[in-house]
């Protein structure tokens, strides 16, 4: 890669994108070589998203200048882009889940051959490139990371110059991860040219040839990975140094305050999972990691433990002593738990709500702050006064206690959702992919108040795919795959590549060898 | 029973089942798109009115045809701008169509109220439709008989096996996604909303130029809502829409039939019986919520705001 | 000239407070243009159809006699719609409330004291909230969709009440006609102060109703439950309220307040039960809810400017030879324009290809 032609085969300078009320990107200016594996590295919000949607023609740059091949071009549309060469896998994949793979893969092809020949291309590129697919699938019934095969497939049969995938691993195993790197290095080395957005460092010092970092939606720095160390890359990303999450040691042993026991669930529609066997405790003082691939069950079980979802048998969960399997969501609360959800736009949060009526969403019942009185009126008093504390308290930033919660960032929102879990000092907490898109000052803010509520003597169970996340502030760790829960694992004596292993399914599949002995 | 006699029933209930067929064919491809389009009852009778009175101006029944389709789809682009321009909620602006189309049916059919209309005549093959019972079964039917059964055929080859229905399927699944791919999701959505306009209008000008031929106020009397009804029952498939606009034909006329014959029950109770086999077929196909959470187009009734 | 939608980051107060106020006005302007071609003079259709129906006392009473029941019902329907339950059954309702409320007077006209017509209040409301129970069982239990089985009950309910007052409740002694026998005077609601007109106590049952619910939904956990479960279902259960429950509870409320209505009407302003006893109250309430915003005291004012349609069409027909017709054109695109402006609150519009504005 040292020379580099002349011409690069792409080439940005001065991309501005705003939107109602942010710039999302500003000045942006970066060059894509032929044959170069060139990472996009920047937090979440730091405009990387905007960037790679102007460049596939779903946005339109307010102003500067896109040269493909040197010339300048504009890209009004996807097909404009595809059509020049661009092909994008998606980070929320842009599938259909009742098609099946191969409709799929005709409707991102502008002039479609006929069904068997596209079949029979589809096959061969995904020999060629080591993605197994079955084209007659229903997307729908697919794994994330077949699906993800799917995506790539079908920019691949387009035959792109330059291939953009934006945070691919965020859905994978490690191992899949190491496999889809494979196909990376095997597309470059056939002359193609990948731009790789991601936030996390490690993959991209092993894959890219050169990164440009976004910060706030500006370039701050471009380098070549490989040449850098992974703090001074953060520290281009973050914009300074972010100190550790403190974690010193964990008492050995607490009371178990939550308990499940054999707990079975079937699947409650078409596209869920079923749970199977699960069984967990989440002891005082520790925390409890959850990890494993979106899709495996977590959602499920989350609902379960929360009491959204009730079980057959009461018998199943045991809360602080009660059996709960059968008690609602609010009667749990009552015994000293709090949940946090995955999705906090419209599950955790109510988007078009004020902050106060958000407060109130989980607390109406559950504590005894006596935000409702015994008539059923609600005190708005005491609500804003609290709904205040919360704010000030988790620095959350907002323009008032009265903001609608969908107008606040990511970050903001879930500092607030935490806050209000956090405010009644709960038991038992559990929490749902605690940190997913999320800044990264906010994300360490939210992980030190876990590890602190778990010092002061509350069960933690944390349910994440950010495997990072999990070793830092875990104390066991169990892992999620196929509605199975394995035995969990002390955190010191786990290592990415032991639990990648399990997210795959080893540990099932070992299991069925073990039966099929008996 | 006499074979002439039964011809004749079969004979009404083809004539009563197909225009919820075309009306239900309509809608079947606009919810297919993900758009739910409430306002088939004020369409229907905004095409029936249109469709009276463009054959009584003009003397020919097939110019009333072509009126009640342009009224139906103008009444569904009225729609279309609300939910698919500037994406107001699908249930209150297509309650708001079938209000609106009531009304405005009433004051342009004021005038033709008590007149005799202009029928659409049925088919005449000489021979063949002077065979014995299957002659007129076959080939003695009025012309919209057969567009129906045609429409059915077309969309559901054009739905399966199309690159245009494989794209109105995409929209209806997720437009987010269709949108990333560069398909024009508000486009697609307006020919839907505009082919189940004419659709509508379609059966509306069945109902006052081959069913009644006549105009009377409200005249489409819900059929347009069992038309939706029979949406869900088909599950989005374009071969069961037939089978239940069949289904709800029988009932019609059964029930007619056994008030002609003075069955000892009270008429308004025969009258009640296609609403209430409505709600029985609804109650019957919505209780495997499975099958119904597989079948509906996911993106049903979700408004879409493309974000550029 | 191509337009397109930019979301506000907040809603427009503004376009909140002034868009049934554009809708209103541009339903004025297409109705001046409906009079144009009807060859009427635009300026006195819409004096005769908006204005001089408030220049007179009792013409006042006649429209809060049209605008009560549309109160009672969209108030209801408002608690319905914000909760994302589509009831659009409420005129089967409001037959229903009129039949089950008549039975007494029409089965035991010999009961006559002053507990009649409270029974006969109290029956209608439980008439009509039983009947709006059937569709939330069945979307409950079935998942039934409740738009379909809500409206296919008007039809049924209809025909209930053409059977009974041809058949069983026909009045022995009225030669024939399709009607009941008048109720007594106990079993009739009085007027309010019968010197100046028509206007009965039902009004008063209107505005109640609409102050109780505003109230509901504005201070209560129950209106926070409506509001929460109507945004997001899945933050409602994650807040622990029961979806099916509070279906139940809005369909018993708003079937309850347009059987109520139903009985009203009968017992204060018809008198007895005929085969048809609605001119359309419960569709054109939807109208008046969305007009409202779904908030109980805007449907106070938008079920007085539908009442004042009513009326104007009445009007206009008498004094202009205007077809009555044109009333369901002027409340069916009142709705439309609301729709449309409604958009504004969260939208801005923009000409596409302004990269300025944000």
């Amino acid at each position: 890669m040292s020379d580099a032609p002349s011409v690069p085969l792409l080439e940005l300078e001065g991309l501005r994108k705003a939107f109602p009320g942010t710039l999302a990107n500003d000045d942006v200016s970066l060059l894509i070589q032929p044959g170069e594996i060139h990472a996009l590295l920047g937090e979440n919000g730091a405009g990387k998203s905007t960037l790679v949607k102007m460049i596939y023609g779903v946005l339109r740059p307010d102003a500067g200048t896109i040269r493909w091949h040197g010339e300048p071009i504009e890209l009004p549309s996807p097909r404009a882009a595809r059509r020049r060469g661009v092909g994008m896998v998606f980070q929320h994949f842009s599938l259909f889940e009742a098609l099946t793979a191969a409709e799929n893969i005709a409707l991102s092809l502008d002039d479609a051959p006929p069904m068997d020949t596209l079949t029979e291309r589809a096959r061969e590129l995904s020999e060629r490139y080591g993605l197994p697919l079955d084209p007659h699938a229903m997307v729908g019934d697919l794994s994330v990371g077949e699906r993800q095969r799917i995506e790539i497939v079908r920019c691949l049969l387009q035959e792109p110059e330059l291939l953009i995938l934006d945070e691919p691993t965020s859905v994978l195993t490690p191992q899949e991860a190491e496999q889809l790197f494979k196909t990376l290095e095997q597309l470059r080395s056939d002359g193609k040219s990948i731009l790789y957005i991601s936030h996390r460092l490690n993959e991209v010092q092993r894959l890219c040839d050169n990164a440009t970092v976004l910060r706030g939606g500006k370039v701050v720095g471009h380098c070549k990975p490989a040449r850098e160390s992974a703090s001074s890359l953060a520290t281009l990303m973050v914009g300074s140094e972010l100190p550790e999450v403190s974690h010193d040691d964990a008492p050995e042993s607490g009371a178990v305050l939550l308990e499940v026991r054999d707990l079975n669930r079937p699947a409650a529609t078409p596209f869920s999972m079923a749970l199977s066997n699960v069984n967990l405790e989440g002891k005082a003082g520790r925390i409890l990691g959850i990890a494993g691939v979106a899709g495996n069950g977590q959602g499920e079980l989350f609902e379960v433990l929360s009491g959204e979802a009730l079980l057959q048998q009461p018998e199943s969960i045991k809360l602080c002593g009660s059996l709960v399997g059968q008690q609602g969501i609010n009667a749990r609360r009552a015994l000293g738990a709090a949940f946090v959800p995955e999705e906090r736009l419209g599950h955790g949060a109510v988007p078009s709500m004020s902050l106060v009526d958000n407060t109130l969403l989980s607390r109406h019942r559950s504590d005894s702050a006596g935000l409702v009185g015994a008539s059923g009126r609600i005190r708005r008093g005491k609500l804003r006064e609290l709904t205040t504390h919360i704010i000030k308290t988790l620095d959350v930033r907002c323009s008032n206690e009265q903001q609608a919660a969908g107008a606040l960032s990511g970050g903001n929102l879930q500092k607030f959702i935490i806050g209000r879990e956090l405010d009644r000092k709960p038991r038992v907490m559990v929490v749902n992919q605690p940190t997913w898109g999320v800044d990264a000052g906010a994300a360490l803010r939210i992980r030190n108040a876990l590890v602190e509520l778990a010092r002061s003597g509350s069960a933690v169970v944390v349910i994440s795919q950010d495997l990072e996340e999990l070793l830092q502030i875990s104390d066991d760790i169990s892992v999620m795959h196929n509605g199975n829960l394995s035995a969990p694992m002390p955190a010191q004596q786990a290592s990415p590549e032991s639990l990648g292993l399990l997210m795959g399914g080893a540990e099932e599949s070992r299991d069925q060898l073990a039966g099929e002995k008996h | 029973m006499e074979p002439e006699l039964i011809v004749n029933v079969l004979l009404t209930i083809a004539t009563a089942s197909t225009p919820l067929l075309i009306a239900a064919m309509g809608e079947l491809v606009v919810e297919r798109s993900g758009v739910l389009n409430l306002g088939v009852e004020g369409m229907m009778v905004v095409g029936a009115v249109c469709g009276f009175g463009g054959a009584a101006l003009s003397g020919n029944p097939w110019l009333g045809v072509l009126a009640g389709v342009c009224g139906g789809v103008l009444a569904s682009l009225l729609f279309g701008v609300l939910t698919l321009s500037i994406a107001t909620n699908q249930v209150a602006t297509g309650l708001s169509l079938t209000l609106l189309g009531l009304g405005v049916s009433g004051l342009l059919g004021e005038s033709f109220v008590g007149q005799a209309g202009t029928k659409l005549s049925a088919v005449d093959l000489g021979p063949l439709s002077d065979l014995p019972i299957i002659g007129r079964l076959l080939f003695g039917q009025d012309p919209l008989f057969y567009i129906s059964l045609l429409l059915v055929a077309v969309v559901s080859w054009v739905l399966f096996r199309t690159r245009a229905g494989l794209i109105l399927r995409a929209v209806g699944d997720s437009h987010d996604s269709a949108h990333a791919l560069g398909i024009s999701v508000v486009k697609i959505r307006y020919a839907a909303v505009a082919f189940g306009g004419a659709c509508a209008g379609l059966a509306g000008a069945h109902l006052s130029l081959v069913y009644t031929t006549q105009w009377v106020e409200n005249m489409t009397a819900g059929r347009g809502w069992i038309a939706l009804a029979l949406v869900v029952f088909a599950s989005w498939r374009p071969w069961r829409v037939l089978a239940g606009a069949y289904l709800f034909g029988g009932v019609t006329i059964g029930q007619l039939h056994a008030q002609a014959f003075g069955v000892a029950v009270p008429s308004q109770l025969l009258s009640a019986l296609p609403y209430l086999a409505t709600i029985v077929v609804l109650v019957l196909i919505s209780r495997n919520r499975r099958l119904t959470l597989l079948n509906t187009p996911a993106c049903l009734g979700q408004p879409f705001v493309p974000h550029r | 000239m191509a337009f397109e939608l930019v979301k506000r980051p907040m809603p427009s107060r503004l376009f909140a407070a002034l868009s049934p106020l554009i809708a209103f006005t541009l339903t004025l302007l297409a109705g001046a243009l409906l009079f144009q071609l009807q060859g009427v003079d635009p300026i006195s259709g819409l004096y005769t159809y908006f204005i001089e129906p408030l220049t007179e006392t009792w013409s006042l009473h006649e429209l809060a006699i049209k605008a009560a029941p549309l109160i009672l019902i969209a108030v209801g329907l408002a608690l319905c719609y914000l909760s994302n339950n589509w009831n659009i059954g409420a005129e089967g309702q409001f037959i229903l409330g009129g039949i089950v409320g008549s039975a007494l007077p029409v089965l035991f006209p010999a009961f006559a004291n002053s507990a009649t017509l409270p029974t006969m209040l109290a029956l209608g409301a439980l008439g009509g909230a039983c009947f709006a129970l059937i569709p939330a069982y069945l979307k409950n239990r079935f998942n039934t969709n409740e738009i379909l089985t809500s409206l296919m009950l008007v039809y049924v309910a209809q025909l209930l009440l053409d059977w009974l007052v041809r058949g069983p409740w026909r009045d022995p002694a009225g030669f024939g006609f399709p009607q009941t026998r008048a109720f007594g005077d106990f079993a009739l609601l009085p007027a309010i102060n019968d010197a100046a007109g028509r206007a009965h106590w039902g009004v008063a049952f209107a505005v109640i109703a609409a102050l109780a619910l505003w109230w509901l939904l504005r201070s209560t956990r129950t209106g926070f439950e409506i509001r929460v479960v109507g945004a997001s279902p899945r933050a409602g259960a994650f807040a622990g309220f029961s979806e099916k429950r509070l279906t139940l509870f809005v369909f018993a409320v708003s079937g309850g307040l347009a059987g109520l209505a139903g009985i009203i009407e009968v017992s204060g302003t018809i008198g007895q039960l005929q085969p048809a006893i609605s001119p359309g109250y419960g569709f054109t309430a939807i109208i008046v809810a969305f007009l409202g915003r779904l908030n109980p005291l805007g449907i106070v004012a938008a079920g007085t400017v539908l009442a004042l349609t009513y009326l104007g069409g009445e009007a206009a027909q008498m004094s202009l030879g205007l077809s009555d017709k044109a009333v369901r054109v002027f409340q069916g695109l009142l709705l439309f324009f609301v729709l449309a402006t409604d958009t504004l609150i969260h939208y801005q519009l923009r000409r596409s290809g302004d990269k300025h504005g944000a």
